[in-house]
């Protein structure tokens, strides 16, 4: 008997009894005997406890982490300081081994964290209304145009080329299978070409999509798409990081009627690329559009304040092949995380986190240039990372900062052909100035 | 249940009441019953053109969510906002809060609708 | 106790719950950045790290939970969540990995999920499977997408058409309406299965494939899989298996055995990893040889030199459908659930679980209808209380259920029975459990012939009760929006 199952012997003869069967495999005979397996799965026998920490950290121990690299990789994904307090939180049963909210009277946990991350992107991004979060950035930036489509009932996408690659991918696979088309808009000094976003723009066009900041780091000019999406009666949607919103402008003060971004840097882990968390918020005008969870306020029976799932009918349980979406979950412990972080961090720490981003990757451009390994691309207004070009080839470059256990920057040139040996630095407030310098004199 | 007179029903449960060159139209006291408490109203733009059997709308409660077929063809002339922002106001008369107001594209599609006993046969028996 | 503070309700402005060393390098001036700042207020609340602990120690006593009690959520498969791996996932060798890392620096977790995939596919009866997936529903699109290219790619262009029977989950039309399918719904059997004469009709060369739940949503297996597996091969169309019920057939049979094509598994339902209030999940892809080229990228591969690494030069597949690859922290927890259990702790999870299944039926049956008179997999549905006189509703059993102490079973699914209730019990609940749990659900039919009047202001123990989702829905309340 294994370990995680209680039922005996004796308990299973009495259970077959109550049944009326004599074995346990008579449960079975449903199934044709042709297809019955008649051997072990091939797969190796159970082990216990110890044996399994052992195998695992055996294989934890064969990589090397950002513990012990010092990172300065980013590209979509984050090495900011975590505060301790949030895993022994977000680990807690309650919350960890609950299923999605369908009790409210026993939820409201999880119920009421939700309201409070909605709550919080509401106000980081400006916009009316946020759900409870999508799978990552990529699908949420794919559900927007989703919206976008729905409410222009126009069928074709302009996205920037700045936008992440990553993202753009997800789009296009989603796009595609919707029988929507996408054009990219044109580059210019790592940044979007706003002439060729308007001259690509006209009124068949269902959304804008532009990044900021952008993948390379870019702060865009929001407000100018922004017009250009207004003038042509598309929508505009953002993709933002949620950090850079502590002191850039909002989405909703350019105009923007969808703001998706990546949650991740608030608090979750990097975890090899995921669980993460995507975020999206919208106007007033397409809340009945919105895909996935969305918790409301209401009271109870006793006029109690409380917490439920609400606007259920645009879902597939109810709506199924007509619904707003497949989506049927939410990244609820990655939300809750990112709650977490936001409640610990407050109005003061996230702009102290977004202010020292900032500091400390202009300080760190302005040394690496100093080293003269690299030469300076165009780029005069950035957040957390930036591109520079590496004189001695981004491969040897970064070979030589891993070898020094430093994970160096992200190698422009498989996403971008025209940007060979370009390297995209990220830096977070978790960098401290000794770390950076050490970074320059490796590579000096 | 109510099958009143002078509105004629489609099997989708709308209702349509003409009045004049215009017609009215809504949802049954049968459609609102099996719904529910109803939450919201999605109502089509003005001037918008349908056909008959086109979905012009939708209503929803709680658990469920019902598309709205027009029963006829026309251009909405009128849409009733009070039920944005009272849908309830379906549960209370589903015949006096029309959902739409149209001009009719053919005016002989009325008569393949089902006179008010028609529909309460089709109600009782699905026949 | 009602604990219902908002956290902003807490803030006070100078208060915060977190302090980083102060920043080493000279101030950038902020306004360089843009021509203007953000000009909105932050309200994001203020608290004192303790504060914090508290708030959200004191939410979750709110919820039910695995760990304090029952949760016979039908098709949720709400097991024990073993804690070791949650140490293991949280080990900073994984969990400080940043995804785009050269692989020479992380050939653990490459060969750890390359293996995860191995097994699932030995599991399953696939030839090859992705992980990329974030969730079920997920997974659903991922396999549909895969269907829409192998018919593309033969240029079999008419097959627009996915067949869903009324018994599926609600995410399998959903997913194929997404994939750009149009729907087509066939009527189920009284008992929940294939309606071999409503499919033959539905089949024709413009469908592309039938989606199937296999012990089916009545808990029930599909005695006649391989007939509509002829069938619908014979037709040109693919087999779609919805893995939401896999737990009750582990290391018995294998939905590649039963002539599926393409399946979707739950990570978080069968595999053990926590559901987390809603997600993250894990939705991992099998797929027989023959569509192996159009799994989605990047796809994980080893070389002849036992060397791990992705791959993304794969002109056939349909591209990528997430950030990264998959949800690693929920794989690595599957994985460990898989090496801990062994293929004997597989098969032996499945057979309790429909063991445990079937005896809750036997304890249950005089006072509440069976939906279906058959012995039932993993999963048992009622059509609500035996005696129908009583005026007592499905959602009252499952409010005065909470009272009792335990989660209700799914309730009014499948949609095919009046007033379903689904409970699926799982392997890791004990005798004495279901004993106990069975001797509340029979007292509650009690209840309900000599005091039904009582059910309609239940739960009367719960921190809230029957919280008014009409006014929720029509005047939507979605954030704090202050005092």
């Amino acid at each position: 008997m294994h370990r995680y199952i209680p039922v005996t012997e004796t308990d299973k003869a009495t259970m077959l009894d109550r049944i009326g069967k004599s074995s346990i495999d008579e449960l079975f005979v449903a199934i044709p005997e042709s297809i019955r397996l008649q051997t072990d799965l091939n797969i190796p026998e159970g082990i216990s406890e110890p044996e399994l920490i052992k195998i695992m950290k055996v294989c934890a121990d064969e990589n090397i982490s950002t513990e012990d690299l010092c990172c300065f990789l980013g590209a979509g994904c984050y090495d900011h300081y975590i505060p301790a307090t949030i895993k022994h939180l977000v680990s807690r049963s309650e919350f960890l081994t609950a299923y999605t909210p369908y009790q409210p009277e026993i939820s409201q946990g999880t119920l009421q964290a939700i309201f409070e991350y909605q709550s919080n992107i509401c106000n980081l991004t400006g916009l009316a209304y946020s759900n409870a979060s999508l799978y990552d950035v990529a699908t949420a930036t794919g559900e927007a145009a989703f919206i976008a489509a729905d409410a222009t009932r126009r069928k074709k996408i302009l996205v920037s080329r700045a936008v992440d690659p990553q993202i753009r991918a997800v789009l296009r696979t989603m796009l595609v299978n919707a029988s929507i088309e996408t054009e990219e808009i044109a580059l210019i000094d790592f940044a979007t070409d706003g002439l060729n976003c308007s001259a690509k723009s006209n009124d068949g066009v269902a959304a804008i999509i532009v990044q900021s900041p952008n993948f390379f780091g870019t702060i865009e000019e929001m407000k100018a798409f922004s017009e250009i999406a207004k003038a042509n009666k598309a929508l505009f949607i953002a993709i933002v990081d949620p950090i850079s919103l502590a002191i850039l402008p909002t989405p909703a003060e350019y105009g923007a009627d969808i703001a998706v971004g990546n949650a991740q840097p608030l608090g979750n882990p990097m975890n090899f690329g995921g669980p993460h968390i995507g975020f999206i918020a919208v106007t007033e005008k397409h809340l009945r559009r919105l895909p996935g969870r969305i918790v409301g306020q209401t009271v109870d029976r006793e006029g109690r304040r409380c917490y439920v799932l609400t606007l259920q009918a645009r879902e597939q349980h109810i709506r199924r092949e007509k619904a707003t979406s497949n989506i049927c979950s939410n990244q609820a412990l990655c939300a809750l995380t990112a709650t977490i972080y936001l409640s610990l961090v407050g109005a003061d720490g996230l702009q102290e986190v977004a202010r020292q981003c900032t500091n400390k990757s202009y300080y760190a451009r302005e040394q690496l240039l100093a080293t003269e390994s690299f030469n300076a691309v165009r780029q005069p207004v950035f957040f957390r990372e930036f591109v520079l070009a590496a004189k001695s080839g981004a491969t040897k470059v970064n070979e030589l900062l891993m070898n020094c256990g430093i994970l160096g920057g992200y190698d422009l040139s498989a996403d971008y052909p025209e940007y060979r040996d370009h390297l995209l630095f990220c830096v977070t407030e978790k960098r401290s100035k000794q770390e950076i310098d050490r970074l320059c004199q490796v590579l000096s | 249940m109510k099958f009143p007179n002078g509105y004629s029903y489609s099997k989708d449960h709308e209702w349509v009441k003409v009045v004049g060159d215009y017609a009215y139209i809504g949802i049954s006291d049968f459609a609102q019953h099996s719904l529910g408490e109803i939450v919201f109203v999605d109502l089509p733009e003005v001037d918008t053109e349908f056909s008959a059997g086109d979905t012009f709308g939708a209503v929803e409660s709680v658990k469920a969510a019902s598309d709205l077929y027009m029963p006829i063809g026309g251009k909405v002339l009128e849409i009733n906002e009070a039920l944005s922002a009272e849908p309830g106001l379906l549960n209370t008369d589903s015949y006096e809060n029309w959902i739409v107001k149209i001009e009719m594209t053919d005016r002989a599609e009325v008569d393949a609708l089902l006179e008010p006993i028609q529909y309460e046969q089709f109600v009782n028996t699905g026949k | 106790m009602h604990y219902d503070k908002l956290i902003f309700e807490l803030s006070a402005t100078g208060k915060s719950g977190y302090a980083i060393p102060k920043c080493d390098v000279r101030d950038i001036v902020l306004t360089k950045l843009a021509k203007t700042l953000r000009n909105s207020p932050l309200m994001l609340p203020c608290v004192s790290e303790a504060e914090c602990v508290r708030h959200f120690t004191n939410l979750s006593t709110q919820n039910h939970n695995v760990d304090s009690g029952f949760y016979p959520l039908g098709s949720c498969t709400m097991k024990y969540n073993p804690r070791v791996n949650e140490d293991v996932a949280m080990l900073n060798g994984f969990s400080m990995l940043h995804p785009l890392q050269p692989a020479n620096s992380c050939q653990g977790i490459l060969r750890l999920l390359y293996e995860l995939q191995c097994c699932l596919a030995e599991i399953t009866g696939m030839d090859a499977v992705t992980l990329a997936p974030a969730a079920g529903a997920h997974g659903e699109y991922t396999g549909l997408l895969i269907i829409k290219k192998y018919h593309e790619q033969r240029k079999d262009n008419n097959r627009r058409k996915i067949i869903v029977p009324d018994s599926a989950h609600g995410t399998n039309p959903a997913s194929a309406a997404v994939a750009g399918f149009d729907v087509v719904v066939i009527k189920s059997t009284p008992d929940g299965g294939v309606d071999l004469d409503e499919l033959k009709a539905a089949l024709s060369d413009e469908v592309a494939g039938l989606m199937l739940t296999n012990p089916s949503t009545l808990g029930l297996f599909e005695e006649k899989i391989l007939e509509i597996a002829a069938l619908v091969h014979a037709a040109g169309g693919l087999l779609y298996y919805d893995g939401a019920n896999m737990n009750a057939i582990m290391g018995k049979t294998r939905p590649g055995d039963m002539g599926f094509d393409v399946i979707h598994l739950n990570l978080h339902k069968t595999f053990s990893a926590p559901h987390g209030g809603g997600g993250p999940g894990s939705g991992p892809v099998g797929v027989k040889s023959f569509l192996t080229d159009y799994l989605p990228l990047p796809q994980l591969i080893k070389t002849e030199d036992e060397y791990y690494e992705f791959i993304v030069d794969l002109p056939q597949s349909i591209g990528r459908i997430k950030n990264f690859y998959g949800n690693v922290a929920v794989l690595i927890k599957a994985y460990a659930y898989i090496l801990t259990l062994g293929a004997a702790g597989l098969r032996e999870a499945s057979e309790i679980a429909v063991l445990n299944a079937n005896y809750l039926k036997e304890l249950l049956r005089n006072d509440y209808q069976l939906a279906v008179n058959k012995e039932c997999m993993h999963e048992v549905v009622f059509a609500g209380l035996a005696d129908k006189n009583s005026g007592v509703t499905t959602l009252d059993v499952a409010k005065r259920l909470i009272d009792y102490g335990y989660h209700p079973p799914t309730i009014y699914f499948p949609m095919i029975v009046e007033q379903a209730m689904m409970f699926e019990p799982t392997e890791t609940e004990s005798k004495t459990a279901l004993d106990e749990f069975a001797a509340a659900m029979l007292k509650i039919a009690r209840e309900a012939k000599e005091t039904p009047e009582i059910f309609k202001n239940a739960p009367y123990t719960a921190p809230v009760s029957r919280p008014d989702e009409v006014a929720a829905a029509r005047k939507p309340v979605l954030k704090y929006s202050g005092a």
